[in-house]
């Protein structure tokens, strides 16, 4: 495997904080250098992506009398993807008195991500979701109240007490909008320029320090070069590299894999949440999966025919006839193991030839149960929305015949390297969210990226930013500045490469096939063979890529076209890294499961000893090999073992 | 199934747009109404014509960056978002007009995307509640009646798609403002500023030059969200409280 990549030095979090776990935060905020605000409209902070993590971190500096510039490629920050999100958020409020803690939270967290985070990010996270549910209330999110005028809770996949916090099946909409309406107050008030429509296609790193970015505006195609005292990406996860996920059309891995290039660190692309309940693939037209909110795993029983090939309508299917798999295998968890466990329960399934609907790729989601014992109104109540989302795609009625549903890519763990205070390898580079490698491990738990998203932007980033920037403002700058003309130009050269090959393909087409290769041999399952061939095959594609897409119109308008192509190459960069990361972890761990690392009874098998650590990637051409840097992670406060939902 | 669509071409907000009909072959009726269009483009691309823009994103009815008008009607014959319409709404055969929405506030941009930033300034003219980040007292602190909670989130559930603007014959944009408004003034902590509220977004609204609201109907009519018309009142009614106790300026 030499080939493939190069091993460097160990990278460590020189931020990380030391002492109990229970002070580390307290000490961090204590010991890191503020600004005073009269000093802090001097400095200057670019955000880029409007969603959970850069709409609340945009409000908070902003507030707090940075000088922001926000960037998003929707037309408005309201329609950021963390707006989709079903289920719910959680908070160790305890509320419900079922043994919740901060402590328990942190402990369903790192186990949950199979031991692949850093404890002390996890405390944090876990401490501050108390916090979060407070300001969000504060703010007027409507969440989910019982009778008394009290929150309610509910409980998702992984954890055994009721912690989420929810808006029906949408809070992360109601979410969003409170951070966008946060950041639409701050707009008023001067203290964040809003740019919509632009998209970041360029890091400027001068003297080793992040220092602005290269935007195109969508509408006019015009390049802009905008400089600040740090630059913070908030842009998301990457699953879009599989073509068909859960991701909105246009998220993208281009902020992040600009700044990779620029010499940040990429930690363990490899790691993709498969989810577990996605409407199945209907046909090959289809652009994207849709999402049923996990929170249906609460009251819907899973199940497939005992036998393979068993076409009965699943009403006339008897119940000794029927296997409800995830409640046999995993009694103390049943439907509500973590995604996956359950996704791949799902996939065994139909691999032996028992999965329901067109293809054989499917499973029962069944509310029968459900309806005789609650009440048909009852189940209305809690997931009308959901039902109505479902029979519209599918054209069936799910409150008489059993959903059917399948794994599909949801959320990317891996992503930008950051330490405890979220800042990358290259010093004022910031990034937070789903773009940052995260809190999360190897796999994350349900309601717990709204979590992350803005416990980074409202709590975390707003008190680690100020001691990276108290050293500043840095040297003022301007457009003749020898990187950021580099910069500019590397942009354009691009483009005017993209709209004159003028080929046989459309954007998409390669996108479809780079997709259909990751979701083969690097998806829920990968072998060392698999990869091989995908990595094989990725790299011609990416060279056919460049010799024969075509790209119609000019840069001067709105250019869609263009907009894809651009994020299509660089996915074609990122599956490499992805193939690669995948190769060189022979274990199974959370979302990422190597065929050659299993348990007798078909459960993913960890090895810790030799792969107890973050893989952090290291940029150094592209076709040529990327250099592994390892972070060791240790485990002070949660015993290392296999997870077991048994 | 065979569709024939005239769908609106227009180069930028400054250029004269002109309904152009194309062919559309193999039509499955499990499509959604976006994957029909991607079908064309990838057929317009290889014939090397100009894809069609249109604005999407989620492709799953909450972002609200879809929304065209389909034979007349914002969003389509169903009541929902663009992009959760699905080909088994139309027939084998069938010619479908596909247009932008249509609003002086809502300038085109291109083909079918238009420009729906007033939006976003009607929120920033007092579309929130003043929280600064911090220490917010107990979630619990504060009970919120569930009637009250649940209308709020009724309204709350908007998405800014604008299809009430462009159905309304005044393109008033009264349902979207009306539904920020009740939100919030449904819940405790939105009180402080709520007559404040409503009359800086109605200024900025009509600023805006959408249209007044003559209570036709149309805007809840089409609502992918179901926004009811009820919002509207609870507006003129927190109107007609701001400028009884002249709080607002």
């Amino acid at each position: 495997m030499a080939e493939l990549y190069i091993e460097g030095d160990p990278i460590r979090d020189e931020k990380a904080p030391a002492g109990p776990i229970q002070e580390r935060w307290d000490n961090r905020r204590f010991s890191a250098k503020l600004v005073n605000p009269a000093n802090r409209r001097k400095l200057s902070v670019i955000i880029v992506g409007t969603g959970l993590a850069g709409a609340s971190a945009a409000a908070t500096l902003g507030e707090a009398g940075y000088e922001v510039k926000s960037f998003c490629y929707q037309d408005s920050p309201r329609r950021a993807h963390s707006i989709a999100a079903q289920g719910g958020i959680n908070a160790a409020k305890n509320y419900r008195n079922d043994g919740d803690s901060v402590h328990r939270l942190f402990y369903d967290t790192v186990k949950g991500g199979d031991f692949r985070s850093r404890e002390s990010n996890v405390y944090r996270l876990s401490q501050v979701s108390v916090e979060i549910i407070d300001q969000c209330v504060a703010q007027g999110v409507p969440f989910a109240r019982e009778y008394g005028g009290l929150l309610d809770n509910r409980s998702f996949g992984g954890v055994q007490v009721s912690r989420t916090f929810y808006a029906r099946g949408q809070t992360g909409q109601q979410l969003l909008i409170g951070a966008y309406q946060a950041l639409e107050r701050q707009v008023a008030a001067g203290t964040v320029e809003m740019n919509t429509r632009h998209e970041m296609l360029e890091l400027i790193v001068v003297d080793g320090r992040a220092r602005g970015i290269i935007a195109r505006d969508m509408v006019t195609g015009e390049i802009e070069t905008h400089f600040a005292d740090a630059v913070v990406l908030s842009s998301g996860g990457y699953g879009n590299v599989f073509y068909l996920s859960t991701n909105a059309m246009g998220c993208n891995v281009t902020a992040s894999w600009r700044a990779h290039r620029k010499g940040a660190l990429f930690a363990n692309p490899c790691y993709t949440q498969i989810h577990p309940t996605c409407i199945p693939v209907s046909g090959d037209y289809q652009s994207k999966l849709t999402l049923m909110s996990e929170s249906l795993r609460n009251d819907g029983r899973i199940w497939v025919p005992k036998e393979g090939g068993d076409a009965r309508d699943p009403r006339e299917i008897p119940d000794d006839e029927r296997d409800y798999y995830l409640e046999r295998r995993y009694p103390a968890f049943g439907n509500l193991v973590p995604r996956d466990i359950a996704s791949r329960a799902a996939k065994n399934v139909c691999d032996e030839g028992r999965g329901v609907g067109p293809g054989g790729l499917g499973v029962y989601l069944d509310f029968a149960d459900a309806i005789k014992r609650m009440g048909r109104p009852a189940v209305e109540a809690k997931y009308g929305n959901l039902f109505d989302m479902y029979q519209r795609i599918t054209g069936e009625n799910p409150y008489e015949v059993p959903m059917r549903i399948y794994p599909a890519v949801h959320y990317t763990m891996g992503g930008v390297w950051v330490d405890y205070d979220l800042q990358s390898s290259i010093p004022g580079l910031f990034v937070t969210g789903e773009a940052n490698f995260s809190d999360h491990g190897a796999n994350r738990l349900g309601a717990s990226a709204l979590m992350q998203g803005l416990a980074d932007g409202y709590f975390v980033l707003p008190n680690t930013i100020n001691d990276y920037l108290a050293d500043g403002p840095f040297e003022k700058l301007d457009e003749n500045t020898p990187e950021a003309k580099e910069a500019a130009e590397a942009v354009r050269e691009r483009i005017d490469t993209l709209l004159s090959i003028n080929g046989e393909r459309t954007v998409d087409s390669f996108h479809k096939e780079l997709g259909q290769l990751m979701w083969d041999y690097c998806g829920m399952e990968r072998s060392e063979e698999g990869l091989r061939k995908a990595l094989e095959r990725i790299r011609e594609l990416r060279t056919e890529f460049w010799r024969n897409v075509r790209v119609l119109g000019s840069n001067d308008e709105l250019n869609q076209a263009l907009e894809k192509a651009g994020r299509v190459a660089d996915f074609f960069e990122l599956a490499e890294l992805m193939c690669i990361d995948a190769l060189h972890r022979r274990e199974s761990c959370g979302g990422h499961f190597r065929a050659e690392s299993q348990t007798e009874d078909g459960e993913a098998l960890r090895d810790d000893g030799n792969f107890g650590y973050v893989a952090a990637w290291q940029f150094s051409g592209t076709g040529r090999p990327p250099v592994l840097r390892k972070e060791d992670l240790t485990y002070e406060y949660v015993e290392m073992k296999q997870r077991s939902y048994k | 199934m065979n569709i024939t669509l005239r769908v609106w071409r227009q180069r930028s907000s400054g250029d004269e747009g002109r309904m152009v009909t194309y062919q559309v072959e193999d039509v499955s009726a499990d499509m959604s109404f976006l994957e029909m269009l991607d079908v064309l483009n990838e057929k317009l691309t290889l014939a090397g014509e100009e894809p069609v823009a249109f604005d999407h994103d989620c492709r799953e009815g909450i972002c609200g960056a879809c929304g065209v008008v389909i034979d007349g009607v914002a969003h389509g014959p169903e009541t929902t978002t663009t992009c959760q319409l699905h080909m088994r709404s139309f027939n084998d055969g069938d010619t479908i007009t596909v247009e932008p929405w249509r609003a002086k506030a809502f300038p085109v941009v291109k083909d079918l995307v238009v420009d729906r930033g007033a939006f976003d300034r009607i929120i920033q003219a007092g579309g929130y509640i003043s929280a600064p980040t911090g220490s917010a007292p107990d979630a619990h602190a504060m009970p919120v009646p569930k009637g009250d909670a649940d209308r709020a989130f009724d309204a709350a559930t908007c998405i800014g798609c604008g299809a009430c603007v462009a159905a309304c014959p005044n393109a008033s944009g009264m349902l979207f403002t009306a539904a920020k408004v009740t939100h919030l003034g449904a819940v405790p902590q939105g009180q402080p500023e709520r007559e404040a509220r409503v009359v800086q977004m109605l200024n900025q609204h009509d600023e805006e030059e959408f249209g007044g609201c003559t209570n036709i109907g149309e805007c809840a009519a089409v609502c992918p969200k179901g926004i009811p018309l009820d919002t509207i009142s609870q507006l003129n009614r927190d109107l007609l409280g701001s400028l009884a106790t002249g709080s607002a300026e």
